[in-house]
């Protein structure tokens, strides 16, 4: 589904992201983590051809990204609050959005209802505008709109991120329905190791820029992922 | 303290994006600045003179006193548009070991330091010397001029109370022209002669020392409520928690009509609807209605056609240089949204287009009365509309792919020139002064009637090839994409 080939991006002289190969077949959970300044953002931008590759591509369901714009009915993603815009009230941007990928706004009312619960009553029907929200609050209306007209790809930076617990909750159950029933593909980057390896199949881990492992989610993944990060942090306190 | 709030402001200063990308900008403002300066210092010195020779039975320091209400006036008003209480982010330092009213007392004592106090004193203090030159009591100008400073100060504080009234109203203007149009007409009507109650009291002032103290009494008052009124703000849930906006929801479905560009249409019209900056630009619609009133009354225009060309263009063209010259910077905070999602460019920009269109049909619409003063008037408006519609529509949009600066939408509109860069300037070349220039020749060599068909014909042109344009300006503005996606993730 997605193919990744000798992608690499620098910054005057420093690169900051290099990977030689990556494949991420169709329908499944994909999960990015690492510290800041891993490439997860990087590799995330590259995707949705928001930066230009120094080298390589990325291919999307046979379409390469950054030569043509065919991979935009079916992919969709949430990266920041830019993505949001904010003197629409929420139901205003997911119509807008439904417009966008072709839904009317009858389609838009019934993939929202489905998230009342998510939603916690504090999004629908409020007459807020979006940038008056909080950031939870925004958080959970772009993760929402990003579900809008069945992409076959979601794209979520930082899903967790600002959201309170029950949220959190509820957000892993919608990613793992997505990819189990729906066959979507998801790819999340997080600073939680606990909430990736709920919600992810596979896990990625980047180190500037680097892919240096990559796992099938199993009981113990965990457990190496935080002995992974909690050496590389014994080992930057020795060299200091 | 002091010190380090002055380090703060320093390195913000400097260290903003804006100053460093904006030196164009600065420069300009420096020589507007000197530009004043010397205004100012010529009527300082050259004052006196020039009211005595007006005048000659008169004593020239009492004619320059009775004329000091309209200068407070003037200053007033002029402050209230260009002066802000100085800013500062105060939101770190809440939490920080340093009492409120430091806070309050640095920004109060920062106001006093602003450009528009020194301004006056390039008048005041040439015109007193010249007064001790010509023999005056120098210790009765020392006293006014202190007098005028400490006016200057007062004038400096009261805006910013005037200031904090409108910032509460729906309707800014109102409070400062209450005031003004109320001092005004007490003065006018002879309710309360302002004019002369104020000569008369700085005259009290020069010639009884003991008087200042009121002036002295009236500054400490500005300043204290002032003091007051900003210290209650400093709490963060008051002033500093942006204010939660009421929905305006209006029904936009008569946009569907316009097919597969609705969508960016009703987008559109809310941005400009919702936002502070694009919404006082629409009033803007209205200056362009009523800018021929400035030029057609006047009989030396009447025997200058071309003149009716150039503000045909201006006033048909009002909204369409306006909104287009910050195209597509208007979208720049969720430029990333939009250039990920599943839209064409084309529609993106055609929206901008047909809107820009409607504008020009309106305001040429709502401009036909001018044919009161003519009906070349009117023929010249319908030309520089149709080459408003064929030709600047498309150059704006061709000059908008060079846009580089974001915009953030909710800061105030005049005088903002956040966003502006070199393209805003040189856009006014093509956009004003190539129509301008054929008319003017063509009406020169071959008459009034060949200089309006050849607008037309320009214009119509432009129509025609509207769809080929469109095409080579998305294949510009997709040149761009990298670029501009990098621009408007910059903050200022």
């Amino acid at each position: 589904m997605i193919y990744t080939k000798d992608l690499s991006k620098t910054y005057n002289g420093t690169t900051v992201l290099n990977i030689e190969e990556l494949t991420i077949p169709k329908g499944q959970s994909f999960g990015l983590v690492g510290n800041n300044g891993a490439g997860k953002t990087t590799y995330f931008s590259l995707l949705l051809d928001l930066i230009k590759p120094t080298t390589g591509n990325i291919t999307s369901n046979n379409v390469v990204v950054d030569e043509s714009e065919d991979w935009k009915p079916f992919t969709s993603s949430f990266i920041d609050e830019s993505f949001l815009i904010g003197y629409l009230t929420p139901e205003e941007y997911f119509y807008f959005i439904g417009e966008l990928r072709g839904q009317n706004k009858a389609d838009v009312d019934n993939l929202t209802s489905k998230f009342e619960d998510f939603f916690n009553g504090e999004i629908i029907g409020k007459k807020k505008y979006l940038r008056d929200l909080s950031k939870g609050n925004q958080k959970k209306a772009g993760i929402v709109a990003a579900l809008i007209g069945n992409p076959e790809v979601i794209i979520l930076d930082e899903p967790f991120a600002n959201l309170d617990p029950t949220t959190q909750i509820r957000l892993k159950q919608i990613i793992k329905d997505l990819a189990e029933k729906q066959g979507v593909t998801v790819l999340v980057s997080s600073h939680d190791l606990m909430h990736v390896t709920d919600v992810c199949e596979r896990i990625v881990v980047l180190e500037k820029g680097n892919v240096i492992k990559d796992l099938e989610t199993n009981p113990a993944t965990l457990k190496e992922l935080e002995a992974h990060f909690g050496s590389t942090a014994i080992t930057s306190q020795e060299e200091e | 303290m002091i010190k380090h709030f002055l380090n703060l402001e320093w390195k913000q200063y400097f260290r903003s994006s804006y100053w460093q990308k904006n030196i164009a900008i600065n420069i300009f403002m420096v020589f507007f600045a000197l530009y004043f300066i010397a205004v100012f210092l010529g009527l300082g010195i050259g004052l006196f003179f020039l009211l005595k020779e007006t005048f000659p039975d008169q004593d020239p320091f009492v004619i320059a006193n009775s004329y000091l209400f309209y200068w407070i006036i003037g200053d007033l008003l002029m402050r209230f548009f260009l002066q802000k209480l100085p800013v500062m982010s105060v939101k770190p330092l809440l939490t920080l070991p340093i009492k409120r009213s430091t806070v309050v007392n640095y920004v109060l004592g920062k106001s006093a330091l602003s450009f528009f106090n020194f301004l006056p004193l390039f008048a005041v203090i040439p015109f007193s010397v010249v007064l001790i030159n010509q023999d005056y009591d120098t210790a009765m100008v020392l006293t006014w001029m202190l007098a005028m400073i400490i006016t200057v100060l007062i004038i400096n504080f009261l805006n910013f109370i005037i200031e904090a009234f409108s910032a509460e109203s729906e309707l800014s203007f109102l409070p400062i022209m209450v005031v003004v149009s109320v001092l005004f007409g007490l003065n006018y009507f002879e309710v309360l002669p302002m004019t002369s109650l104020i000569g008369s009291g700085f005259l009290a002032i020069a010639n009884h020392p003991i008087f200042i103290l009121i002036p002295i009494a009236v500054l400490i008052g500005c300043y204290v409520f002032n003091y007051k009124t900003l210290i209650k703000k400093l709490y963060l849930d008051s002033s500093l928690k942006s204010k939660v906006a009421e929905v305006n929801a209006s029904d936009l479905s008569w946009t569907e009509r316009f097919g597969d560009i609705a969508p960016f249409m009703k987008l559109d019209l809310k941005l400009i609807w919702r936002n502070k900056r694009t919404k006082s630009m629409t009033f803007l619609l209205l200056i362009g209605v009523l800018y021929g009133l400035f030029f057609y009354p006047q009989p030396m225009y009447k025997e200058m056609t071309f003149m009716s060309a150039f503000i045909g263009i201006f006033s048909t063209g009002f909204f369409l240089i306006n909104f287009g010259q910050f195209i597509p910077a208007w979208d720049s905070g969720y430029y990333k949204l939009l250039m990920s999602q599943n839209i064409k460019y084309e529609q993106y920009l055609r929206s901008k287009f047909i809107l820009m269109v409607i504008s020009v049909v309106l305001l040429f619409v709502l401009g036909i009365p001018y044919v009161y003063f003519g009906y070349k008037i009117l023929i010249a408006h319908f030309a520089a509309a149709i080459y408003n519609i064929g030709v600047n529509t498309h150059v704006i949009l061709w000059g908008g792919s060079f846009n580089r600066k974001k915009i953030e939408l909710d800061k105030k509109a005049a005088f903002n020139y956040q966003g502006t860069g070199a393209v805003q300037w040189l856009i006014g070349i093509p956009l004003m002064l190539v129509p301008m220039g054929l008319f003017g020749l063509v009406n020169w060599l071959a008459g009034f009637a060949a200089a309006i068909a050849l607008l037309i014909v320009i214009g119509v042109l432009g129509i025609v090839f509207h769809k080929k344009l469109m095409k080579g300006i998305t294949q510009k503005y997709l040149n761009s994409k990298y670029k501009m996606i990098d621009a408007f993730s910059q903050d200022n």
